[in-house]
């Protein structure tokens, strides 16, 4: 491999500032959002004691699973040796952090005190798996910034290997501890099983390579700086692999609930009768966030088109804002177990009798709060790679890996 | 040419980087110092009372077959021992959200058996597990059980995340989705903060010893509820729950509730 230069993103002011005020703009709605809610209350939300978290809660975490997939980039190439991944490795870095920090600040600003952020760093109770998130969390950005510093730092350089290996056991804990705060949750059907863990997993590698590929198309294609087919397909075709991965868990996550017969209720609403719910799941995230990008990159045109790479990358991550979506509100809207061989007839709330699923329509700050958050992400990319140098010059083939020129002209 | 300028230190950088250090401490370190004084007050204040023992632990049996239907006595003087009556619609919410969203402690449930067709009332309220899932999931403590068995939430340290909501198998917390204006000095209420039944945990720590919904049920002639002393064995609670078959709702998850069913 030739020596990789990184070099600052260099666009014409004009285009850049420009992205920064929309970036802003989207920002800035996020934020009046917040302030409006903690302002009034949470009754402007479609938020109630049956459904208590809701679509802020979709992005925000989509975006914290994303983050630590985001970081795979980089493993794959300190950690596991593969030499055309480093390159991209302080990119991956970057966007670890940007997405972690959009995603946390959604999923505060949503509480009901976030005034009260001071106690949660205060007051710990460690059988709490969100406790243990708040280390996780924290401890993330530490251990990327370091690892961040290793690789641009050339005095750190040596310790590149280490600090990596420490990162990828830090970034599965981390999603591991995503999954659990649904999976320990006993009370919930669709809950309850510590499949959600892995499966998480596989979603933050699917979800985070979907956006790291998007990130890098645009600010290479608007600066001009070439990317080769070679890495285009090695990429795209690590994201249809991760893809086929949550589709496989999904199945078995389905499997496992109707194996026992407890479950039936549930497993048929997701599948059959849970009307919007059902939609997301199978147009959502089988069909959008997992067949038709599977589709697009293994096609034997349309997978080498950069157009198309984009879209099944738009792709998975939509389906995975579906997938978010069925995961928490669905799992929220069906009623809950109590009464097994009892028909509720009547429930004091409306909605939980008759076995209905209970009401839940997304309002327009709790839209604007889970787009900010991913505003927030954007943003701190942007500036990122415009003050720092975190994007390499050329992902040229020949630069990349000098051998792929060669094997591409033998075949 | 474009590497020598790489290789210089960027000065302006470093200058930038640690103006922004400073400024972020000078932001943070006040608010630090003041919850630290902040909670050293609060802690000086206690006392007031003597704490809850594990020498009692309070709980409920409630007989399904002498619950009336259509009967929410036990709702009504709920509401209005807890000030939840005091809440308030806020303009522009339609009722049906509204119901969704005020808080209740207790709401009445009506079941049909779906082999027999039997009917049975019952209200459902925070069951009071030994080993309650919401006081497990709270990241900050807020959630807690006392001495005595009672579930409840510190208003003070509940930062509104809800994850108890998620936890609780028995939909028994409420999260307050707005602004309340009235409030009894005995149940405060506030923005943002989730809360549930209390077991009427200030009549007890004044020695009295029924709760609202339980004396509403009995001047009813309806007798439905009996609280008491869990471990005293000779505690009208004790001696009913000895004399006919209860069960918890959902007992696969063995939380040992203080709340029992009978007749269900």
């Amino acid at each position: 491999m030739k020596r990789i230069i990184y070099r600052e993103w260099r666009i014409e002011p004009a285009r850049y500032w420009g992205l920064l005020a929309l970036l802003l703009a989207v920002i800035g709605g996020g934020a009046a959002a917040a302030l409006y809610t903690e302002h009034v209350g949470h009754w402007v939300t479609g938020m109630n004691n049956s459904v208590v978290w809701g679509t802020p809660h979709i992005f925000a975490v989509f975006l914290v699973i994303a983050a630590s997939g985001a970081l795979n980039v980089a493993s794959i190439g300190s950690v596991f040796g593969r030499s055309a991944y480093k390159p991209l490795g302080r990119l991956s870095g970057l966007l670890a952090v940007a997405l972690l920090t959009g995603g946390l600040l959604v999923l505060v600003l949503d509480l009901g005190r976030p005034d009260r952020l001071i106690v949660a760093m205060t007051h710990y109770n460690f059988r709490s798996i969100f406790a243990w998130n708040i280390f996780l969390y924290t401890g993330f950005m530490v251990v990327v910034i370091a690892y961040l510093w290793t690789m641009a730092e050339r005095t750190g350089n040596k310790y590149t290997h280490s600090v990596g290996v420490f990162a990828v056991l830090w970034r599965l804990a981390l999603t591991t501890g995503t999954g659990s705060i649904f999976g320990f949750l006993v009370a919930r059907e669709a809950y309850d099983t510590a499949i959600l863990a892995p499966m998480f997993v596989l979603m933050s590698f699917a979800y985070g390579l979907a956006i790291f590929i998007l990130v890098l198309l645009f600010a290479f294609a608007q600066e001009g700086r070439p990317i080769g087919d070679q890495m285009l397909r090695r990429l795209s075709r690590l994201l249809a692999l991760f893809v086929a991965g949550v589709l496989y868990f999904t199945l078995v996550y389905h499997l496992t609930k109707v194996y026992g017969a407890q479950h039936y209720g549930l497993v048929s609403w997701i599948l059959r009768d849970g009307g919007a719910y059902t939609l997301l799941f199978w147009i959502g995230w089988v069909l959008v966030g997992g067949l038709l990008p599977i589709g697009i990159i293994y096609h034997p045109v349309l997978g080498a088109q950069r157009g198309w790479i984009v879209a099944a990358c738009t792709l998975v991550i939509l389906g995975g804002l579906a997938a978010m979506a069925v995961i928490i509100i669905g799992s929220q809207v069906y009623p809950m177990p109590m009464f097994p061989g009892h028909i509720v007839l009547e429930s004091g709330i409306p909605g939980g009798a008759g076995g209905l699923p209970a009401p839940y329509a997304p309002t327009l700050p709790e839209v604007l709060l889970g787009v900010g958050g991913v505003g927030v992400a954007l943003f701190i990319a942007a500036v990122g790679v415009r003050v720092l140098q975190f994007l390499p010059e050329s992902l040229a083939d020949d630069i990349v890996d000098p051998h792929a020129t060669l094997r591409a002209s033998k075949a | 040419m474009m590497n020598d300028a790489h290789e210089k230190i960027d000065q302006e950088r470093r200058r930038f980087l640690g103006t922004a250090a400073g400024v972020t401490t000078a932001v943070v370190a006040p608010g630090v110092f003041l919850h630290t004084v902040a909670t050293a007050q609060s802690s000086d204040a206690e006392g007031r009372t003597e704490g809850a023992t594990s020498a009692h632990r309070w709980g409920m049996l409630i007989d399904t077959t002498k619950c009336a239907d259509g009967c929410d006595a036990c709702v009504t003087a709920c509401n209005r021992e807890n000030g939840l009556d005091l809440q308030a619609k806020p303009e522009g919410q339609s009722e049906a959200e509204w119901l969704q969203q005020r808080s209740a402690w207790i709401r009445k449930v009506k079941l049909q058996d779906q082999v027999s067709g039997r009917i049975s009332n019952l209200p459902i309220l925070c069951q009071h597990c030994e080993h309650p899932p919401c006081v497990d999931v709270c990241p900050t403590g807020a959630s807690f059980k006392r001495a005595d068995g009672i579930v409840l939430v510190d208003r003070h340290t509940c930062i509104g995340c809800r994850y108890c909501m998620m936890a609780c198998p028995y939909k028994a917390r409420s999260f307050i989705h707005a602004e309340v204006e009235e409030k009894l000095t005995r149940a405060p209420r506030g923005k943002g903060c989730v809360e549930s039944c209390t077991l009427c945990v200030h009549r007890l720590d004044r020695g009295e010893l029924t709760t609202a919904c339980a004396e509403a049920c009995a001047k009813d002639g309806h007798g439905a509820i009996v609280f008491g002393d869990l471990k005293d064995p000779d505690s009208a609670l004790s001696q009913a729950l000895r004399a006919q078959p209860n069960r918890q709702i959902r007992e696969d998850l063995k939380l040992n509730t203080g709340v029992r069913y009978a007749g269900l």
